[in-house]
């Protein structure tokens, strides 16, 4: 049971020797495998929300528990694939893949193992000499991918992970993961600022608000996409163009914007 | 260097030989003219003459090649040393706040003692043997080192020790597959910088704690004034210097190359 659970979770910076609350009493249960997305307009904390379920930031007041256990730091049980993908620009992308399972002690053999059928899963075979300034953004972020998949990590975090990449390619991955997340479920945590990609992929989306960071609303997107079968359209377009699919876009993008009228007028 | 007027390689040649020319000449002037006595400084064709000379007769025990053989030698144990040590304590003193607050007191108040005032210790304690010439590089060519390496690797972009700790790195493999070719970079420049000063203080220590190298056959020639010979030493000094400067200088090439990619 890998569930994420926010507990009235805090997060104050200081800035200027004054301290602004960034993340004001967050509570959320991540269900196991459950696909939660995070929407939110720029500076509404959803980055830092996924920094402190990673370890690699503390909640200033209250607690996040995975699977239980409370988060103290980072660590491989949650793997993280960050929007600047992070690769090791001097090893190659077997290098790359093969680091986290170094860190868990497996043989040089139980390694490959592992890699090479998610070597052919992500579409790098071939590749495996390569380094990562030889690819193209969307290879890189496969490499990134395979290296939180490689781990079988319960808890999967992705921080804007298509923000960095050209229309087409976000595309082309977006439907990658939906059928890599179908196949093989994770409790995943994806931060976005991307409407649509958020409905198509998640079974929920949190909607927050800014200054301080706020859960403004959950909607439930599992419930519609089961009962509308979009699991049927192998296309993300097709999926797009569902009455059902822009229904949902348009009420999120509405509470989006309500909010941002009333900071910013 | 950006400097307001460009120069063609063509003219760049003519510069430096007007320089040396120059140079040359002056000096032919000094002794001609009898600025300085033609016993305390030697013409310029004496000493090129002497320099071959030197290839073929021993002078006090050695030849000019194994003369600059043993200083050489001496040379690499003491860099290879301050490698040894500097890179691995930067990388500690930038993955560790508390070795950095335990090491940089004692680091900076030593630092700024020059490489030959430690020429008194390094005679007493190892006499005329090879540890004090290594003592004395040690010490010119550790600071740069350690410096660098430490900045080097505190300028580290921060998503990559993320990473790295998400991945379940520990502390050392942090160090040793992140934070040192993050810091490669930089730890060559730094190299560059203490090959000088090590080279610089190694000739310094051989003036007074060494029985072989140039810095001793120097000394020697000065005690039975032949300045021809203190001539070539210098002017080996000068050469074997830039030969290392020209070999460094490639590798930080190198190192830029692999830091773009």
């Amino acid at each position: 049971m890998a569930d994420i659970i926010f507990e009235s979770v805090e997060r104050s910076f200081k800035q200027g020797g004054k301290e602004f609350l960034a993340v004001g009493g967050i509570n959320l249960t991540v269900a196991d495998r459950e696909f939660v997305a995070i929407v939110g307009p720029s500076g509404c904390g959803k980055t830092t929300c996924m920094r402190m379920v990673a370890g690699l930031e503390m909640p200033t007041k209250g607690r996040i528990t995975v699977a239980g256990k409370e988060v103290k730091g980072p660590g491989p049980d949650r793997a993280v694939v960050f929007q600047q993908f992070a690769l090791f620009p001097w090893k190659t992308v077997y290098e790359n893949i093969e680091f986290g399972l170094k860190s868990m002690n497996f043989s040089s053999t139980q390694r490959n193992e592992k890699i090479i059928p998610l070597i052919a899963l992500m579409g790098l075979e071939g590749y495996e000499k390569a380094f990562p300034h030889q690819l193209s953004g969307g290879m890189q972020q496969r490499v990134a991918i395979a290296r939180a998949y490689v781990l079988e990590p319960e808890v999967l975090l992705m921080d804007e992970p298509f923000g960095a990449l050209d229309a087409q390619t976000r595309v082309v991955m977006q439907e990658e993961l939906v059928r890599l997340a179908r196949k093989n479920p994770k409790t995943v945590l994806f931060i976005t600022h991307a409407v649509e990609e958020a409905v198509y992929l998640a079974d929920r989306v949190v909607v927050m608000s800014r200054r301080p960071g706020l859960i403004r609303d959950v909607i439930d997107i599992k419930s519609v996409r089961e009962k509308e079968g979009w699991d049927n359209h192998p296309r993300i377009e097709d999926v797009m163009d569902l009455s059902s699919f822009v229904h949902l876009r348009s009420h999120i993008w509405r509470l989006l914007r309500e909010q941002n009228l009333g900071v910013d007028h | 260097m950006n400097h307001v007027d460009r120069l063609e390689t063509s003219q760049l040649i003519l510069l430096s030989g007007l320089g040396f020319t120059c140079f040359i000449g002056i000096w032919y002037g000094a002794v001609y003219f009898g600025w300085a006595p033609k016993i305390f400084l030697p013409m310029p064709h004496e000493v090129i003459i002497k320099i071959i000379n030197l290839m073929n007769e021993p002078f006090s025990g050695y030849t000019l090649l194994m003369h600059v053989a043993s200083s050489f030698q001496r040379y690499l144990y003491g860099f290879l040393l301050a490698i040894a040590i500097g890179v691995p304590l930067g990388l500690l003193m930038a993955l560790s706040n508390f070795a950095n607050k335990v090491i940089t007191p004692i680091f900076d108040s030593v630092r700024f003692v020059a490489p030959i005032a430690w020429v008194p210790f390094a005679a007493l304690w190892f006499g005329t043997g090879i540890g004090g010439p290594i003592l004395i590089i040690f010490m010119g060519a550790f600071p740069p080192v350690l410096i660098n390496t430490y900045r080097g690797a505190i300028q580290v972009d921060k998503k990559f020790i993320e990473a790295a700790k998400m991945l379940g790195a520990g502390k050392i493999r942090l160090m040793i597959e992140v934070l040192f070719p993050a810091a490669i970079p930089s730890i060559v420049a730094g190299l560059r910088i203490s090959a000088g000063l090590g080279w610089q203080s190694l000739v310094g220590a051989e003036l007074i704690v060494a029985s072989s190298g140039v810095g001793y056959m120097m000394v020697k020639g000065q005690a039975s004034i032949q300045t021809d010979i203190v001539m070539s030493g210098m002017i080996a000094i000068g050469l074997i210097g830039l030969f290392i400067d020209v070999l460094l200088r490639q590798a930080e090439k190198l190192a830029v190359n692999y830091r773009e990619n």
